[in-house]
């Protein structure tokens, strides 16, 4: 018989193009958590973060906001000095928490991942107006006066443009996102 | 004339115009041509790793194979696609299962990639290939006087140990000297602007703003200069909404590092998009015009 997977073998192979070494390896030395600029934003430091995983704290794991506060700017990654690729480590935790469909409800990070991959299916391009429009339903009244006044100095400005692009090959593209992800009948 | 197959990436067609412009502007100026990539898609930015991880390198990888048709190097300007163009190459190039996977996505496109084309920022391509020395050669307007917050910010350093010093890198300062500038020293020149956490986690990112800006006016900067849209983005399109945050009051000029070089090379600031951002430049075409008159004097 097959024993269960533990919990952070199964990270491990969310990692399949990363050669950083195995988050066991992890030395607990906090280097991470000294070098990330959003650590006090976080639940738990990624040094914590790491030491659950390893101690099979799944669901407290799956409860953190961390990795969805995680910038991906791998400062901690190019600082570890046990090698571990942890920028890495916290997109293949997002990538979980997004199968398991287990995340805190607060958080706009899956949805806003979701609405650009949809995008990028549907044009090739990411256009920010339309982003915009898919997560301020998350704002205030008053954060989405102010974006509304943001963009429309951005549109005068010429810096906005009022209509997406689409690419021209795009649905040979779409073919070839197929071969990867069933992406059904996109709309 | 150097040629290079040149991916400008989705934020260069809408809030990084002015990137666009004075790049093109500054590259032709220099000799260097940058061919656009044909019917390039975008590279995913931050936001494809947490759905799907070989999806991700796919998107990237088609890019990459449309560059290496042309035999030329890739260059982004924008550091978010540059990351993923540099990591996606050298995963391609280690990892032959890898490879299958994206090229067997790739076939339906009529593509195929190996790997074998060198990724390259704009900056270290203006830096290291155009050189210093010949860049100084065509300064005509020179930046004296104007201090330079050089804002490497995270991306364009992360992607590799081996390479140039991480911690403490050198060479955009060598850039802004050479323009005549005065590059300041500051601790957070390579702290991370937050990224699109500025749309997934508003607060965090407000306050990783306000440090890099009150770091650079604590060390008397006229100007920070950038080389990535989402960092000038954040840092200059916001910086009203930080002082709204947190009552300060900052109200300092943000510029693509190509645009500095565009003023210096003695190009005209419309042709530089300057003069289109939310925090006005005035001041400091001011300092450029007054270095200009001293020279001519």
């Amino acid at each position: 018989m097959v024993d269960e997977l533990s919990f952070s073998y199964e990270i491990s192979n969310l990692m399949y193009a990363t050669h950083g070494e195995p988050i066991t390896n992890c030395l607990q030395c906090g280097t991470c958590s000294g070098t990330c600029p959003a650590v006090e934003f976080m639940d738990h430091t990624p040094r914590q973060i790491i030491g659950m995983i390893r101690a099979d704290l799944k669901d407290e794991v799956l409860a953190s906001n961390t990795y969805w506060t995680c910038a991906s700017c791998y400062h901690c990654t190019v600082r570890c000095p046990a090698e571990i690729d942890i920028a890495d480590m916290m997109y293949a935790l997002k990538r979980y928490s997004m199968w398991k469909g287990s995340y805190q409800e607060n958080l706009i990070g899956p949805d806003f991942s979701e609405a650009f991959v949809k995008m990028i299916v549907n044009s090739g391009r990411s256009f920010e107006p339309l982003l915009a429009a898919a997560y301020l339903p998350r704002f205030s009244a008053r954060d989405i006066i102010q974006e509304g006044l943001m963009a429309t100095g951005l549109v005068f400005s010429g810096k906005m443009p009022l209509l997406p692009k689409k690419i021209k090959g795009l649905k040979r593209f779409q073919q070839m996102v197929k071969r990867i992800i069933p992406i059904g009948e996109t709309s | 004339m150097k040629q290079y197959a040149y991916y400008p990436g989705c934020s260069l067609e809408s809030l990084g115009k002015s990137y666009q412009v004075s790049a093109l502007e500054v590259a032709r100026s220099l000799g260097v041509e940058l061919l656009e990539i044909e019917d390039w898609n975008c590279c995913g930015a931050t936001a494809y790793f947490p759905v799907d991880e070989l999806l991700a390198y796919t998107l990237t990888a088609r890019n990459l194979a449309k560059a290496e048709k042309t035999g030329l190097d890739f260059v982004a300007p924008c550091s978010a696609c540059y990351k993923n163009a540099y990591f996606t190459n050298s995963y391609l190039q280690k990892d032959a299962d890898l490879a299958e996977h994206i090229n067997y996505a790739l076939e339906a496109d009529n593509l195929h990639v190996n790997g074998t084309s060198k990724v390259r920022h704009l900056l270290e391509v203006f830096i290291n290939d155009v050189g210093l020395e010949e860049i100084k050669d065509k300064v005509a307007n020179p930046l004296k006087g104007l201090r330079i917050a050089p804002y490497y910010g995270c991306q364009i350093l992360r992607p590799r140990k081996d390479h140039e010093n991480t911690e403490n890198p050198q060479y955009f300062e060598g850039l802004l000297t050479t323009l005549g500038a005065e590059p300041i020293e500051y601790a957070s020149k390579a702290r991370c602007c937050g990224g699109s956490l500025i749309i997934t986690n508003r607060k965090a990112a407000l306050d990783m703003v306000r440090i890099l800006l009150q770091d650079a006016v604590n060390n008397n900067a006229d100007v920070i200069a950038t080389t990535c849209p989402m960092c000038d983005v954040n840092l200059e399109v916001y910086q009203a909404q930080v002082n709204r945050e947190f009552g300060t009051h900052f109200s300092i000029p943000v510029m693509y590092f190509t645009q500095l070089m565009g003023l210096a090379l003695g190009i005209p600031p419309a042709r530089l998009g300057i003069l289109k951002e939310q925090v006005s430049s005035a001041s400091l075409l001011a300092i450029a015009q007054n270095s200009n008159q001293e020279r001519t004097l």
